[in-house]
């Protein structure tokens, strides 16, 4: 214990630090969250939800608060998609008004500052935020909460119908020769009933940026909602990232997530869905790649709180270098969740000798009138795939590259926006190229 | 065009192939028979470059050129063709796309301009015709989900659009019915010509009913233990591979 104790002091000085006024109740949560967070202590391997992955180089780095930083609009342009006709530029932490699109959205309808929204939409913000992020077992969503101070704010009327998807964009800008930051970006997506939406976060840093993104997404999913939602990661390989997506889905909604994991030297990503209306639907695809020495953990959880609700999920790794991941997919079913439909979907590529991954399915069912299906394989390239190709004149290299293309295509090829499909498709070339030219140098 | 001296091949330190001697012409066709077991697949086998695969001894020679010293992809690319047996399934990969890939690979070692998508298709569709192919076979995943007959029909799809110098046909018969083995047949016959060499691996003489060969090998025990022409086959047909194994 002490220990841990010693590993915490110099995040408790941090704490004190922390953002403070606002409204009574957002410093009630803030406050909560602190001392939660604070009893809780970092998780080690020795705690199952971390088992693989060892978070003690981020406990033991002294983060300096990211400062409030300004980027040049065209410094957007290097990243991944960046182009959604409406978005919102989050920089270290902060909205910024002058590089983000919410002109011309329908009436009603807010797309912009979660620190405004605090105090210019209290009713909703005071309602729902902190309500889904499960701040009591955790740590980091309860640290994320406590530093709660702006981030991104969605809400969408009832029956509001969005033709054009929006994008949420956060930088972590810096310079290599800096000390490492932290930011805690917060976003809270509130779907009116009947509404339609398509949602992008994209976390992006600067090649060489040492940072700590400790981010967490809350989804409300009203009745008869589609919400298409899309993560993708791409920050510099000496940036740490842990984020959690919580989502509520009620009677009737359909919540889609796409996760795309492309960056990051240590990454974690919890996305718990609870299903919690009759008729409610929830897809959970992922695609992570995974080089050199990094380390991406997924843990998925579908909670299937009512009757006939279907799940899909499919998650795909590509793994190669020295680099591990993590893939944990939980599904429960509660008792009263009869006709429960889930089925979930696992696979990884091993690229070289020294990659790894661990895998659990994990199902908890109570209820006995459900159809439950999972499946994991772990693998090497199809050698007689790879020998079919060659035999009608591919080289290896590019036999290689097709077959592993189409290994991401299947998730890939789900995503709904066109101009993020195609950057998505170009970037996995890119970074694919580039490992698969060392592999062949070597 | 080929010339096979005293071949020995094995696999996984077993010898399956004991010293094969065979010549082949342009223009010619020859069909390959034996027992389960003889031999003649790995001699296919071994003709495209499988790695699963160790030359301990003899040579190989393409056009005068050492076909064992080229990898898979460039004896390919040099006209070398194999109908596979088995053909493998390839998820997320659609057969346009994959035969696009392999035309273009072997246009651009000929110098050829690749083919764009629309050429492939108008090329495609005209050989798809030839050999019944549905074109809804183009837009499915490589050989994925297609019954047997298809997966044959395929393979000899890709030969007719790939226009190879030697073809293996390894087993193309095995598992047809009678009316895919004529279509697979029709095919393969509209593919001779006196610039092609062709090479019929088969257990049964059945196929060679429809592709009438003008030699005809014995294969057994790694060896080639008899030769004819085409009246061997029929010969084996009758009698089974019991005399020639006891021989």
């Amino acid at each position: 214990m002490a220990q841990v104790a010693d590993r915490l002091q110099p995040w408790l000085a941090t704490l004190d630090g922390r953002p403070r006024g606002g409204s009574r109740w957002l410093q009630d949560l803030r406050d909560q969250a602190a001392s939660r967070f604070v009893a809780l202590g970092f998780p080690t391997v020795r705690d199952e939800e971390w088992r693989f992955t060892n978070v003690a180089p981020i406990a033991a780095t002294a983060f300096r608060p990211a400062p409030a930083a300004r980027i040049d609009a065209e410094a957007l342009n290097g990243f991944v998609y960046a182009d959604a006709p409406f978005r919102l530029v989050i920089v270290n932490g902060r909205v910024a008004p002058e590089l983000s699109r919410t002109a011309g959205l329908p009436t009603g309808m807010r797309f912009g500052s979660l620190a405004a929204a605090s105090t210019e939409h209290a009713d909703v913000v005071g309602r729902y935020l902190g309500q889904l992020a499960d701040t009591a077992s955790r740590a980091f969503a309860a640290l994320n909460t406590a530093f709660t101070h702006d981030g991104a704010y969605v809400f969408i009327p009832d029956g509001v119908v969005l033709e054009q998807p929006l994008q949420i964009l956060f930088v972590s800008a810096g310079d290599p020769s800096q000390a490492a930051t932290i930011s805690h970006p917060r976003s809270l997506i509130v779907a009116g009933d009947r509404s339609e939406a398509r949602i992008v976060e994209t976390y992006v840093s600067a090649r060489g940026v040492k940072h700590f993104t400790n981010a967490v997404t809350e989804v409300v999913a009203g009745e008869g909602a589609v919400i298409d939602h899309y993560k993708v990661e791409e920050e510099s390989v000496d940036a740490f990232h842990i984020a959690s997506m919580h989502i509520h889905a009620a009677r009737s909604s359909n919540v889609s997530t796409h996760a795309f994991t492309l960056g990051g030297r240590l990454v974690r990503n919890d996305i718990v869905a609870v299903l919690d209306g009759e008729g409610a639907e929830a897809t959970l695809n992922g695609l992570y790649l995974a080089d050199g020495d990094r380390l991406v953990d997924t843990h998925t959880t579908i909670d299937h709180a009512k009757p006939h609700c279907p799940s899909h999920e499919v998650y795909k790794g590509i793994i190669g270098g020295n680099a591990r991941a993590v893939f944990n997919g939980k599904i429960i079913v509660r008792q009263d969740a009869q006709k429960t439909d889930a089925k979930q979907t696992n696979r990884a590529l091993l690229l070289s000798d020294h990659a790894t991954i661990n895998t659990k399915p994990q199902l908890e069912i109570f209820a006995d009138d459900v159809k439950c299906t999972h499946g994991a394989a772990i693998g090497q390239l199809d050698e007689d795939a790879v020998f079919y190709l060659r035999a009608r004149g591919l080289t290896f290299a590019e036999a290689r590259d097709l077959l592993i293309h189409a290994f991401a295509g299947e998730v890939i090829d789900r995503v709904r926006i066109e101009p993020l499909k195609v950057a998505l498709e170009a970037e996995l070339y890119d970074q694919l190229a580039r490992d698969l030219a060392e592999v062949d140098a070597a | 065009m080929l010339d096979i001296k005293n071949l020995q091949v094995t696999a996984e330190d077993k010898q399956i192939l004991k010293g094969i001697d065979l010549h082949v012409e342009a223009g010619e066709v020859h069909a390959i028979m034996g027992p389960n077991g003889s031999g003649k697949s790995t001699l296919a086998r071994v003709l495209a470059g499988h790695p699963e695969y160790q030359v301990t001894g003899g040579e190989v020679f393409y056009d005068g050129r050492d076909l064992l010293a080229l990898d898979p992809d460039e004896r390919a690319r040099e006209g070398v063709f194999m109908a596979f047996q088995y053909p493998v399934e390839i998820a997320g990969v659609t057969n346009a796309y994959f035969l696009k890939a392999a035309l273009n690979a072997k246009r651009k070692h000929q110098g050829l301009p690749e083919l764009d998508a629309i050429e492939f298709l108008q090329l495609s569709k005209a050989k798809a015709k030839l050999l019944q192919i549905d074109q809804a076979m183009l837009s499915r995943a490589v050989n994925e989900g297609f019954s047997g007959g298809e997966k044959k029909r395929n393979e000899i799809f890709q030969m007719a659009l790939l226009e190879p110098r030697l073809a293996i046909l390894d087993e193309t018969d095995s598992g047809l019915d009678i009316d895919a083995l004529k279509t697979v047949s029709d095919g393969v016959n509209a593919l001779r010509s006196p610039e092609r060499a062709i090479i019929v691996v088969t257990h049964y003489q059945r196929l060679l009913n429809y592709i009438v060969p003008d030699f005809v090998h014995v294969l057994s025990g790694g060896r080639i233990v008899k030769s004819g022409d085409k009246s061997l086959a029929l010969e084996l047909e009758q009698k089974g591979y019991g005399w020639i194994e006891a021989a």
